[in-house]
């Protein structure tokens, strides 16, 4: 069954594929990860405090984001942020804002509600305890989540969030729906171009992969090495 | 190489942009739901009716593949014996670090190719296509998610009731349909809704090969209307009241199903 297979349209494409296509979607990865992650823990931390307004609004947000499909989030956004930028900036038309920039901004805000429950189970995870010792000793709200409960709470998730981060690489290739050209927007189209859908579609599996594979078997180490220092 | 609807559709996306210039407010109109699409169909309401139709379908059957696929391989997961272990691992890692969207398109455009000429030619012209594709691409994908939650719900009971079953003589088979699976499935019935949840929500992905679903209808709607805001809210309001009633329809179920005196059942 792979004796018309061509494994040459694969070599010709290899610098395209990955200075493009992976350039941009390790960017979106990593641009999402650390805005969601930063994002998330502000929400959750929003979520978790004594003010109802605040912990309504983000537990609305975090439970609109986490039942909607990734897809749809990906149009909406896409669709609705010329609008917002116009009535942010005061602006007479709707602003330009390119699929690229859309969805970085789509993957940061739609992933912060995802992180965001993460965050939540961390700082709960953090012994009562230790948030009154902070009190006792001295110290205020910002001082005892900045000093004592957030590097925890980290700490403890770091396995989760990396597993996020997993799954988020992996959503990333639906940013194929605005015709972007990410690893698997990029093998698409020389898969349309060059007739070559087989060999492309196959070789993005089996980067994804390789990828996603040896990633997960070092979050799984560290999970044993954090279980350990616990 | 465009032969299938959907599948170069973002293509165009940039086009609703392309030409406006000068003040531009958006025209609200929520009457749009009630007057004809462009191919003469019915109305936008209908268009999105038919789409929710078809997510749910999509979701139901790529749940039956998923449930009864990773069961089997979540049970074979907990057998004594080490291959039928290593067979499920080895299921479970490679669809899970493979993206749904590859997954489906290898399921559309290479399966078909790879199989014998006559096979894939007559796949290719099936109606249904698009749906099946995505049907079993997506059953196969949440299949390795089941699978994890079913080894997870087996191994978290105790010892003794695997060894109890072999005590009173039951086979392997039976200890498992008897014992341990009615209580393994209690225990993971709050994770395994969440999948459900999972699994309507992936379905949007399968626009990508021209399945008409709730998110493909809504995007065609934006298109042939630029009536952006009604056609997305109208998407996620739908899609959040079938998650809704999902949620709350799963919880009474979950009721109905407890044991007295078993996982937090009143004895």
């Amino acid at each position: 069954m792979f004796a018309d297979f061509d494994f040459n349209v694969i070599w010709r494409s290899l610098p395209y594929l990955f200075r493009e296509g992976m350039t941009f979607t390790l960017t979106l990865t990593a641009i999402a990860t650390v805005g969601g992650l930063i994002l998330g823990t502000l929400v959750a931390l929003m979520r978790l405090s004594s003010n109802a307004v605040l912990s309504t609004f983000a537990a609305s947000y975090v439970n609109l984001m986490r039942s909607l499909p990734l897809v749809l989030v990906i149009f909406l956004f896409y669709f609705l942020m010329p609008y917002i930028g116009q009535w942010i900036l005061r602006a007479d038309a709707p602003v330009q804002v390119g699929a690229y920039t859309s969805t970085i901004i789509t993957f940061t805000l739609f992933e912060a509600a995802y992180f965001s429950e993460i965050m939540r189970a961390g700082i709960q995870s953090i012994p009562r305890g230790q948030v009154m010792a902070g009190y006792a000793i001295g110290l205020n709200y910002r001082e005892v989540t900045r000093h004592v409960v957030l590097p925890q709470a980290f700490r403890n998730m770091l396995p989760v969030i990396f597993t996020q981060t997993i799954v988020l690489f992996q959503d990333t290739s639906l940013v194929y729906v605005l015709s972007i050209t990410d690893f698997l927007g990029a093998a698409s189209k020389v898969a349309q171009r060059d007739g070559r859908l087989t060999e492309m579609y196959l070789f993005a599996a089996v980067v994804y992969f390789a990828i996603c594979f040896t990633a997960s078997f070092f979050v799984k180490r560290l999970q044993k090495r954090i279980s350990i220092i616990r | 190489m465009c032969r299938w609807p959907g599948h170069c559709m973002g293509f165009g996306s940039g086009c609703a942009w392309g030409s406006l210039g000068g003040p531009v407010n958006y025209n609200w109109n929520w009457g749009i739901f009630w007057e004809q699409t462009p191919e003469a169909t019915g109305t936008y309401f209908a268009s999105l009716m038919s789409g929710l139709g078809v997510t749910i379908a999509l979701a139901l059957c790529a749940w039956i593949i998923a449930f009864v696929v990773g069961s089997f391989i979540g049970i074979i997961r907990t057998l004594p014996s080490k291959w039928p272990v290593r067979l499920g691992n080895a299921y479970i890692e490679m669809f899970r670090n493979i993206p749904l969207l590859v997954q489906l398109f290898i399921w559309f455009f290479v399966v078909p190719e790879l199989l014998p000429q006559d096979l894939g030619t007559w796949i290719k012209q099936l109606r249904n296509g698009p749906f099946v594709t995505a049907m079993i691409g997506l059953g196969l994908y949440m299949s390795s998610r089941v699978a994890t939650q079913v080894t997870a719900g087996i191994n978290s009971l105790p010892k003794g009731q695997r060894m109890a079953g072999t005590a009173i003589g039951l086979t392997t088979f039976q200890t498992y349909r008897y014992i341990l699976l009615p209580l393994a499935y209690r225990v993971i019935f709050p994770p395994l809704t969440s999948e459900f949840l999972n699994t309507i929500k992936n379905t949007a992905v399968a626009l990508t090969i021209g399945v008409l679903e709730l998110t493909a209808r809504a995007r065609s709607m934006q298109e042939f209307s630029f009536q952006v805001f009604e056609a997305f809210t109208a998407a996620t309001v739908i899609y959040l009241a079938l998650s809704a009633v999902v949620t709350i329809g799963m919880r009474y179920a979950e009721k109905s199903l407890v044991i007295p005196g078993f996982n937090g059942g009143k004895a």
